[in-house]
């Protein structure tokens, strides 16, 4: 006859320890083939960026004006542009212009997005009533006219760029980051921890906070790749960054005219750099989404 | 919904206004150095109406948009109205093109790859619409006339492009469509993406309730199980996707009406918001949150009549 089982410490000990950072990576690899496909774009593209000045072969700022508009060859590998500026160092150095302003702003539209979505979901009530209607004017722009309309206000410095297109994200994060902060507030220990005194303060920061961040991981990834090609419209229209800062979306501005000329490169090799990085920065969040939190899912 | 739109031109309107700076400045007041036209540029404010105290410009603003007189432009002083008239009928060719074009790629790819989950056709099925959101549309307008005079000049040993002079398409209906198609082309593969996807997590979940299971039972023909029984409950989310898209194609036009060098509103935008030319820029967000409004609005609608089991109090 044998007894029922108990569990005791000591079968708590022969359970096998929770897998490392590594071999949770490595898992991660192996199921999210895409996932990890597009992680992989994403580190060549900080690297490029990082290394911008040894790995690219001229000066991207350099006049070769013995070369306009050449096509690529062994000196220039995808070949000069109208300026007689090396192509490929061009794009590598213009990583940096879109991970910066697609980065920046999407961790501060998410991060302000956060705040105001935990907020909203805690203190709830009519505070959270008239947030959300607030936030629903913002909704009412297409976030491109949004962006466009302030940066025609402000100004296309860099910093005024970013800011707009962090501002159109804000609306978004906000309202997914109040869907979850709402399901987390219903949860007992909540009330437990307002029972118990503590401050406003502290249940945001040690008891909702720890629970939106799946969310918010997932929100301000996806919303990078959104960001960079924000910030590439902006600069194709000549409302983004300006020459002779090295930015793909600048790069194609007048590819159109030369290309009707038979002159593919200025056109091809930036655009095909603004798709791969942000399909490197969609496919990773989606990936990310679905390790994370699959009840986000939704298509 | 009035109270949004109204909320919308108040921010429209000061959001314009809170940096100085205004299109007298741009016209005479000249760059760093240059000679600043002071006579001129009052002139110029008088006939604007930029001189005015905010309140003022500002109720005439609110009453124009009630009265529907948008008043002139600042930078052509011709009518905005008829601006419109001219160039909104494009963009809406356009937009209902490029929804066409979407619904086409979006929905059959969505089905199919539902059908077929987890098979090849699935992966290339998504991962075609992964690409097409990754593709700045303006990019792939470029690719598309560079595609075009390529292929034209090894074929036919004639380059041929879209042409750049707009027909309407009652005038001559082959030469807008033969110059309309490729930007609808370039816009709406990319928003037949979110389609796509839609389309087949509502299918796949729906493929698994019970009644399809019921219906499969019966011995029902599976094609009309899918047809009727599945896509018609699918269909439900997609419908919102496609209201919400539609606002969102409208805007999307703005960089592509560039690359096309079609003189859409998008186009008109551009220049309005180049130009500081306040009534214009200011009419014309209020018209696309107005689009997007009203669409969300009509959705709701639609919705409620396509499943009775949702209530609008």
């Amino acid at each position: 006859m044998t007894t029922p089982e108990m569990t005791t410490t000591e079968d708590w000990n022969r359970l096998p320890p929770p897998p490392s950072m590594a071999a949770r990576i490595l898992s991660f690899i192996r199921v999210k083939r895409l996932g990890a496909f597009g992680a992989g774009i994403i580190l060549i593209m900080i690297f490029m960026a990082v290394f911008a000045d040894v790995v690219s072969p001229h000066d991207p700022l350099e006049n070769n004006y013995a070369k306009f508009l050449e096509a690529p060859d062994l000196e220039n590998w995808l070949g000069t542009d109208r300026f007689g500026r090396d192509i490929l160092s061009r794009i590598i150095h213009g990583s940096r212009t879109a991970l910066f302003i697609g980065i920046l702003s999407a961790f501060i539209g998410a991060t302000t997005g956060l705040i105001l979505g935990l907020m909203s979901g805690y203190f709830g009530g009519t505070f959270d009533l008239l947030f959300m209607r607030f936030i629903d004017l913002f909704m009412a722009f297409p976030p491109l006219i949004l962006v466009m309309a302030i940066v025609a206000t402000f100004g296309n410095e860099p910093h005024f760029v970013i800011a707009a297109i962090s501002f159109s994200i804000i609306p978004d994060a906000t309202r997914i980051v109040r869907a979850t902060s709402l399901q987390v507030r219903r949860i007992p220990y909540v009330d437990a921890a307002i029972a118990m005194g503590y401050s406003h303060k502290r249940i945001i920061l040690r008891h909702m906070l720890p629970n939106v961040m799946a969310t918010y991981l997932i929100i301000a990834t996806g919303a990078v790749g959104g960001a960079i090609l924000a910030e590439a419209a902006l600069s194709f229209l000549g409302l983004g960054v300006s020459e002779p800062i090295p930015a793909w979306g600048l790069m194609l501005q007048g590819g159109t005219d030369e290309s009707i000329t038979g002159v593919y490169w200025t056109s091809v090799f930036p655009g095909l750099a603004i798709a791969l990085a942000v399909f490197g920065f969609f496919v990773f969040g989606d990936a990310l989404r679905d390790v994370l939190d699959p009840r986000l899912r939704r298509g | 919904m009035i109270p949004t739109l109204l909320g919308a031109a108040t921010l429209a309107f000061f959001l314009l206004r809170i940096v100085p700076g205004d299109i007298c400045e741009v016209r005479f007041g000249g760059v760093e150095g240059g000679v600043y036209n002071k006579d001129a540029v009052e002139i110029c404010r008088e006939q604007n109406h930029l001189n005015k105290p905010l309140t003022v410009q500002f109720q005439k603003f609110i009453t124009g948009i009630v009265t529907f007189e948008f008043g002139d432009s600042m930078w052509s002083r011709s009518p905005i109205s008829e601006g419109l008239a001219h160039r909104f009928p494009l963009s809406i060719q356009l937009t209902v093109m490029a929804m066409v074009v979407s619904i086409l790629i979006g929905i059959p790819l969505g089905v199919l790859a539902a059908l077929r989950q987890d098979t090849w056709i699935d992966y290339t099925a998504r991962s075609f619409s992964i690409v097409g959101i990754a593709m700045p549309s303006f990019w792939l307008g470029m690719m598309i006339i560079v595609g075009l005079l390529i292929s034209t000049h090894q074929f036919f040993d004639q380059p041929w492009m879209p042409p750049l002079q707009y027909t309407s398409f009652f005038d001559d209906p082959l030469t807008n469509l033969s110059q309309m198609i490729w930007p609808a082309l370039a816009v709406g593969y990319r928003f037949s993406a979110s389609l796509t996807r839609w389309t087949r997590s509502a299918l796949l979940e729906v493929l698994r309730e019970d009644y399809v299971r019921t219906a499969k039972a019966k011995g029902l023909f599976r094609t009309i199980v899918i047809r009727r029984h599945a896509l018609k409950n699918a269909m439900l989310p997609v419908v919102t996707v496609l209201g919400m898209e539609f606002a969102a194609l409208l805007s999307g036009l703005v960089v592509v009406e560039q690359v096309f060098n079609l003189n859409g509103i998008g186009k008109w935008f551009v220049l309005a918001v180049d130009n500081h030319d306040f009534t214009v820029t200011q009419t014309l967000v209020l018209l696309f949150a107005a689009i997007f409004v009203v669409t969300n609005f009509v959705v709701d609608l639609i919705y409620a009549w396509l499943d009775p089991r949702i209530h609008y109090s």
